[in-house]
């Protein structure tokens, strides 16, 4: 297996240039069913930089993305945020927003007051956060459907709702896990290309929980190839592509070949995650 | 314009009547065709002239009935939420204490009413409390359920956006709440009136704070059925508007969101 990680692993091994919004330090996760969810894991994630997590179902994705929203605590090793402890997340220009696999809205509130939920949370003055709820309504094209109750929407839509309630607080750092899992393969690339758009836009750092292959070619900047027993990082794969993509770039022959190679490495990660042992 | 027969209340509405109409002239021609004595099983048009013979005493009875009711309905409505509260405080809160409530529930009330009745020296007051009694289960149990159950995926936002745990009571658990708590109340308020007329049995209690049960009561001793079923009626009337108040308020708070509340739409 070593033979054929050289490639990636070259590109993984070039040091993030600019100022790291997430530093993962030797970060390990053991469950307390005594489960070893993530051996110890390095991994820095950079200002503005697009990261995908990819690997075999129970690879520890979701558990890596939960340490850096800190909903759960390593069992060993650190995280830093903006080179600091968590404490200091939520101040200014250190806003961390997380979407959920499911849209987690309140049903009995409307749209509008769903998104409104977080500035709520800091105590935005009325005035102001209605205009940043309509704001971050209308770049996910949901304005006129303010006024209704979630169970009035379809999948995708939901889908866009937590997305707008994601940016409205205008976060610096933005974690999904696989926000679009549950959407047919149509919605779900018009709801990519907005997302890449408005990462772009706002110059977000992004960390994206994925089971699509072209899904992560697409959206991210770097791939983080995971394997599983134990949870670890198998392999990091550059995408060395501009920004800001669009249907053009999802067309292309580099998409493909990309996609070609990104699915190779998949292929060894699984055989790679094959329990060992009796 | 939609044809009568065809709008959504049109059904529900004139079938229950229909039916209830037909009884009553079903009823009535029996009474009248096997000669039924008032005594054994009066006649609806009997009924009617029982009430209008003694409505004055019927309507202060009921309104006594009432008044018990609503208060122990209150009364149940906020200490039974009060409990709920601090039962989901902690576990070993509610471990201590639920046995306690599960006594009160499994107590028949007519075993305790007569004790209540000596203890406490002002009989509405007792009343009240019988009727408490029984109506504060449903809104413990349901209220406590119902505070547990949150969508995990809310709970965890609420978390990681470091809401206190008093923002998280009003903006999360009460509204999660609401529908458990609204099943709970209107079981509640049919069972505050069973324990007012329970309890208004067991003391027996006339002059002016005579419920309906006394009159009941006083109608069996002087064998004047038709006036018993009169004050009867009044109950069933009562239980059926409290039930129908209760689908109103549960419309009126979660008819835009919630399933138990939605209409023929899916
Ligand atoms: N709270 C927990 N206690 C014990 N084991 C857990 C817990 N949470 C997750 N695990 C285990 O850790 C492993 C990784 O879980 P995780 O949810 O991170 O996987 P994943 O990569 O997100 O998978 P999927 O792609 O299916 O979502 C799984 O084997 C899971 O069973
Ligand atoms: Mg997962």
């Amino acid at each position: 297996m070593n033979l054929v990680l050289s490639e990636p692993q070259r590109a993984a091994a070039a040091p993030v240039a600019v100022e790291p919004v997430v530093e993962i330090l030797s970060a390990e996760k053991i469950f307390a069913n005594g489960f070893r969810g993530l051996a110890p894991i390095d991994l820095a994630v950079g200002r503005g930089e697009f990261v995908s997590l990819i690997g075999p179902s129970g690879c520890g994705k979701s558990t890596l993305l939960k340490l850096i929203a800190n909903l759960i605590e390593p069992s060993d090793g650190k995280i830093m945020w903006w080179r600091g402890p968590f404490d200091a997340v939520g101040k200014a220009g250190r806003q961390l927003a997380f979407v959920f696999q499911e849209p987690t809205l309140m049903p009995w509130a409307r749209v509008a007051r769903n998104v409104r939920l977080p500035l709520d949370f800091l105590r935005l003055p009325k005035a102001k956060s209605e205009q940043r709820v309509r704001a971050a309504l209308e770049q996910v094209d949901l304005l006129p459907a303010a006024r209704a109750y979630p169970r009035q929407l379809s999948g995708g839509m939901k889908m866009r709702v937590s997305i707008a309630r994601a940016m409205v607080t205008e976060p610096d750092l933005l974690l999904m896990d696989e926000p679009f899992g549950a959407l047919d393969e149509f919605t779900r690339n018009r709801l990519d290309e907005d997302l890449v758009r408005l990462s772009w836009q706002r110059h977000l750092t992004t960390v994206f929980v994925t089971h699509s292959i072209y899904e992560a070619v697409f959206l991210s900047s770097r791939i983080v190839v995971m394997a599983a027993n134990p949870g670890r990082v198998f392999a990091e794969f550059s995408v060395d592509e501009p920004y800001p993509r669009d249907e053009n770039f999802r067309e292309s022959e580099r998409f493909a070949s990309r996609c070609r190679d990104l699915s190779a490495l998949l292929t060894e990660a699984s055989f790679a995650s094959r329990k060992v042992g009796p | 314009m939609t044809p009568l027969a065809q709008r959504a209340w049109f059904w529900p509405v004139v079938a229950p009547i229909g039916v209830g109409v037909l009884l009553l002239v079903g009823w009535q021609a029996m009474c009248d065709y096997f000669e039924i004595p008032p005594y054994l099983f009066p006649s609806p048009k009997a009924i009617v002239t029982a009430f209008l013979d003694d409505y004055p005493t019927l309507l202060h009875a009921l309104w006594s009935t009432l008044k018990i009711t609503f208060q122990a309905f209150a009364l149940a409505v906020v200490l039974g939420s009060l409990t709920a509260f601090i039962f989901v405080q902690s576990r070993v809160i509610e471990l201590s204490l639920l046995p306690y409530a599960v006594l009160l529930q499994v107590t028949p009330i007519v075993a305790v009413a007569p004790l209540l009745i000596i203890l406490v020296k002002n009989t509405p007051v007792a009343l009240t409390l019988c009727a408490t009694v029984v109506a504060i289960f449903p809104i413990i149990s349901n209220t406590t359920i119902g505070l547990r159950t949150i969508d995990p995926g809310l709970l965890s936002y609420f978390r990681m956006n470091k809401v206190g745990r008093a923002e998280t009571l009003i903006r999360l658990r009460i509204p999660s709440a609401l529908p458990f708590f609204m099943a709970g109340m209107r079981i509640s308020s049919g069972l505050a009136l069973i324990g007012a007329v329970v309890a208004e049995f067991v003391a027996g209690t006339g002059g002016r704070s005579a419920g309906l049960a006394y009159e009941i009561l006083q109608s069996g001793f002087q064998l004047d059925i038709p006036r018993m079923f009169a004050a009867l009626f009044l109950i069933t009337l009562t239980g059926v508007v409290l039930f129908a108040a209760m689908i109103g308020l549960q419309q009126m708070l979660l008819g835009h969101w919630h399933e138990s509340a939605l209409k023929g739409e899916t």
